[in-house]
């Protein structure tokens, strides 16, 4: 997911072009105050005019109870953004409030149920209420950490390796898999130092974060490196997607690939594989599901 | 019989039977120690004597080099004492022009410059050409182009000056040096080589005057009539850049990702393949993926051609491209190499690219990497004229290498902020869309449907290939259609073809 400031036209206009899987236009941190109306038309109108392709758009809003916050729901929820971002959510109730706004959008625009949503937490409190936060709405599709409050609400900062994060990224990834969202790292904002970027890629990775948030093309290829699937998993998911084809087609309940039986969670980690795959670029959706 | 003086009446009647003469005994040698005879050199004289004894002539055409590219010092210094001793009508012919030769606006006016030839034109002195500054139109060829036309007498040089970075007093000349006293280093002088091959009287210009033999030498002393020893001929910060710097745009890099997967894919990315780039960010960003691939796959490279840079150099000294062949150095890393690598070779424009020479470097290029100011639908290149309709770039072996390569691919931007580079007709026509092959943008990549073959390869590669039109059409859906340009009815500029003939003409813009 990649941020790109609202109010930057010249970014906002090809940002898809450089491949990330979804985009973040902000309107929040990354606009001043004098500019919030100007960037809340910008990104209107980008989302009404620019055909992003495949990619999945997201807004971050303004929190609701700034003088910005419904403004920027109801203007992105009318150019048909995928997913709103909430930022700084401390509570299952803010989510379900973001809810209610987006609902009567919605309902005048006769599209009820389109918009999803991604909560960020950022706060100390955020991270105790993350389970409920994560399955305060059927919309929400995923959690995501704002390490820069975080550190700052738990009185530290953030070190290379990332031991100030443990708790919440895990907390984040726990909560996520238990309400069936999806988990989203925070940035990592120096962009010389792509050695640093590229551990902790693999560090969340290996925590089981579904993808990372990055303020740059540059840092795209990195992660998708870190995400791709080798090619002997890629091999092996493939069959044992073959595998469940052949039993759905024989009508058996028992998938069984080179003689093993196959359960359940080996079956989704072969669809996630193929899934990575896909978003890693290294195969399409027609080589993945042939 | 026996002696030399009896057979004198038989040398006679031999030489008056073979038509020529009897040998008489010249002065006496000269037994002075030749370092001290070569300070007694008459080839060394000031600027003005060069001048005067060139026999140069009101309405005659001298000509010049661009190798200090925007620190040359030459253009302006000759010019400015050719309008001091009171020269009229001159035709100015130089392998291009730049920013820095703003003050030959003045001569223009003045009467002392009254045509122009060249490759390109940039900064306020294109300006005001592309706004009607000249009577005449200028005359723009490739660098391939002028110098087919210099070596055929389409394009008749009087007297050449030709600025040197190293000099001796007999007249060979160097882009480098090996004394200690360098100041201007520019590397290959191959643009200045057809100059000093074919003009009637050749002056050096140098700041760097070295003891004979100068050697080896660019220019060799048989071709030159004057050594001229100035304080500078360039401002050497100006000349060529330095150490590397790879580009950290975004969009410079997925073009240069990209383009380098088209060449990986093309066909012709196989041992002893040959290469030219040009010296843009996204092309020297390709360079650096292209070599990973070689390292990769265990691929070398017969030749690199063109500018060289510092990429290739180290890809050369890697022992990844066997050969360098250099008509210009893009940086002090490539001119360097000149001086130091054997197999670094300087060649003439006409060894580079010219279309007559049997033996041109570019008849062998597989592949090129060009940039562009504007691509059209038909694959037409533009990058001499902006979409302003002011002269801003120049030629260069653009369309040369275009031409004669088995594959060339413009690398472009759809978008450069609010102007499409992907249009309906191109501004001015460069080089034409038959002799173009693959058009990179940050979009899509578009393949000339002259070339299925490269297409299909591309594809099957899980490349995206799209038709022209829709990158045209993305490029419009997103700013818009641009308003038609203001031109005028007067001929600025005439783009002549490599084969001599006249391609397009370059109209004036009224403000």
């Amino acid at each position: 997911m990649m941020f790109v400031p609202g109010n930057n036209p010249g970014m906002m206009q090809d940002a898809f072009i450089y491949g990330p899987d979804s985009i973040m236009l902000d309107l929040e941190d990354s606009v001043k105050m004098s500019e919030k109306d100007a960037a809340r038309l910008l990104v209107y109108n980008a989302l009404k005019s620019i055909d992003y392709g495949d990619t999945e758009m997201v807004v971050r809003i303004n929190p609701l109870s700034s003088p910005y916050g419904k403004k920027d729901v109801e203007a992105v929820v009318k150019a048909g953004v995928d997913v709103i971002r909430m930022p700084k959510t401390e509570t299952a109730d803010e989510v379900r409030e973001l809810e209610a706004e987006i609902e009567k959008v919605e309902t005048r625009l006769g599209c009820l149920g389109r918009t999803q949503i991604m909560a960020a937490i950022e706060s100390a409190e955020g991270i105790c209420n993350a389970f409920e936060i994560a399955k305060a709405s059927k919309r929400m599709m995923g959690i995501a950490l704002g390490a820069e409050d975080y550190t700052a609400n738990l009185k530290t900062q953030r070190t290379p390796e990332g031991t100030e994060l443990l708790f919440a990224r895990q907390t984040i990834i726990v909560a996520a898999r238990a309400a069936g969202i999806d988990a989203f790292d925070t940035v990592y904002s120096n962009l010389d130092d792509m050695d640093t970027f590229r551990k902790e890629v693999e560090l969340i990775h290996t925590l089981g974060f579904d993808g990372k948030s990055i303020i740059n093309p540059r840092q795209i290829q990195i992660v998708n490196e870190v995400f791709a699937p080798t090619a002997k998993a890629i091999e092996k998911a493939r069959k044992i997607i073959a595998g469940i084809k052949e039993a759905e087609a024989k009508g058996s309940g028992v998938i069984s690939v080179n003689g093993k039986m196959v359960d359940r969670p080996v079956v989704l980690r072969a669809q996630r594989v193929m899934e990575l795959a896909i978003a890693s670029g290294i195969l399409t959706k027609e080589e993945a599901y042939e | 019989m026996s002696s030399i003086k009896e057979r004198e009446a038989q040398v006679r009647a031999a030489a008056a039977k073979m038509g020529k003469g009897t040998y008489v005994e010249g002065e006496p040698k000269n037994g002075t120690f030749r370092k001290d005879l070569q300070k007694e050199s008459s080839k060394i004289v000031t600027l003005e004597e060069a001048i005067r004894r060139s026999g140069l002539k009101d309405g005659m055409t001298i000509s010049f080099h661009h190798h200090f590219r925007g620190g040359d010092k030459v253009v302006n210094m000759v010019v400015a004492k050719l309008a001091e001793m009171g020269f009229r009508n001159l035709t100015v012919a130089a392998s291009s022009l730049s920013d820095v030769h703003a003050p030959l606006i003045e001569h223009i006016k003045n009467g002392v410059v009254t045509k122009l030839i060249t490759s390109g034109l940039r900064g306020e002195l294109a300006n005001e050409i592309s706004h009607g500054l000249m009577e005449e139109p200028v005359v723009f060829r490739s660098h391939g182009g002028r110098g087919s036309a210099i070596a055929n007498g389409d394009l008749h040089i009087d007297v050449a000056f030709l600025g040197a970075s190293s000099c001796d007093p007999a007249g060979n000349a160097c882009g480098y040096s090996r004394s200690e006293n360098a100041k201007s280093i520019c590397g290959s002088l191959g643009y200045a080589l057809p100059d000093a091959q074919y003009a009637d009287k050749v002056v050096i210009l140098t700041d760097d005057l070295v003891d004979y033999p100068n050697t080896p030498n660019s220019i060799s002393e048989r071709n030159v009539d004057y050594v001229v020893v100035v304080d500078s001929v360039g401002d050497s910060s100006k000349i060529s850049s330095g150490a590397i710097r790879d580009t950290k745009n975004p969009r410079d890099i997925l073009l240069a990702q990209t383009a380098a997967k088209v060449i990986i894919n093309s066909g012709y990315f196989k041992e002893g393949f040959s290469i030219q780039t040009g010296s843009g960010g996204a092309s020297l960003a390709a360079v650096k993926y292209i070599r990973e691939s070689m390292i990769e796959k265990g691929i070398h490279a017969s030749y690199a051609l063109g500018g060289i840079t510092a990429h290739m150099v180290k890809m050369h000294e890697e022992g990844l491209i066997e050969r360098l062949i250099d008509v210009q150095s893009f940086d002090k890393v490539a001119a360097e190499s000149l001086r130091k690598n054997p197999f670094h070779k300087e060649v003439s424009a006409n060894e580079y690219a010219s279309a007559d020479e049997p033996g041109s470097a570019v008849h062998y290029l597989d592949m090129v990497i060009l940039s562009a100011l504007e691509v059209d639908v038909n694959f037409n290149v533009n990058v001499l004229v902006g979409s302003d309709g002011i002269i801003r770039g120049a030629i260069g072996g653009h369309p040369d290498t275009a031409a004669d390569s088995a594959l060339s691919i413009i690398v472009c931007p759809l978008l450069r902020g609010r102007i499409p580079c992907v249009v309906d007709e191109v501004t001015t026509l460069i080089t034409p869309g038959s002799t173009v092959d693959v058009v990179v943008t940050e979009y899509g990549i578009a393949v000339n449907p002259r070339r299925p073959e490269i297409a299909e390869r591309l594809k099957a590669a899980g490349l995206k290939v799209v038709d022209i039109h829709c990158l045209k059409d993305m490029a419009l859906k997103a700013i818009g259609n641009p308003d038609p340009l203001p031109f005028g009815d007067k001929v600025v500029g005439v783009v002549m073809n490599r084969d001599g003939s006249v391609q397009d003409v370059i109209m004036n813009i009224v403000d």
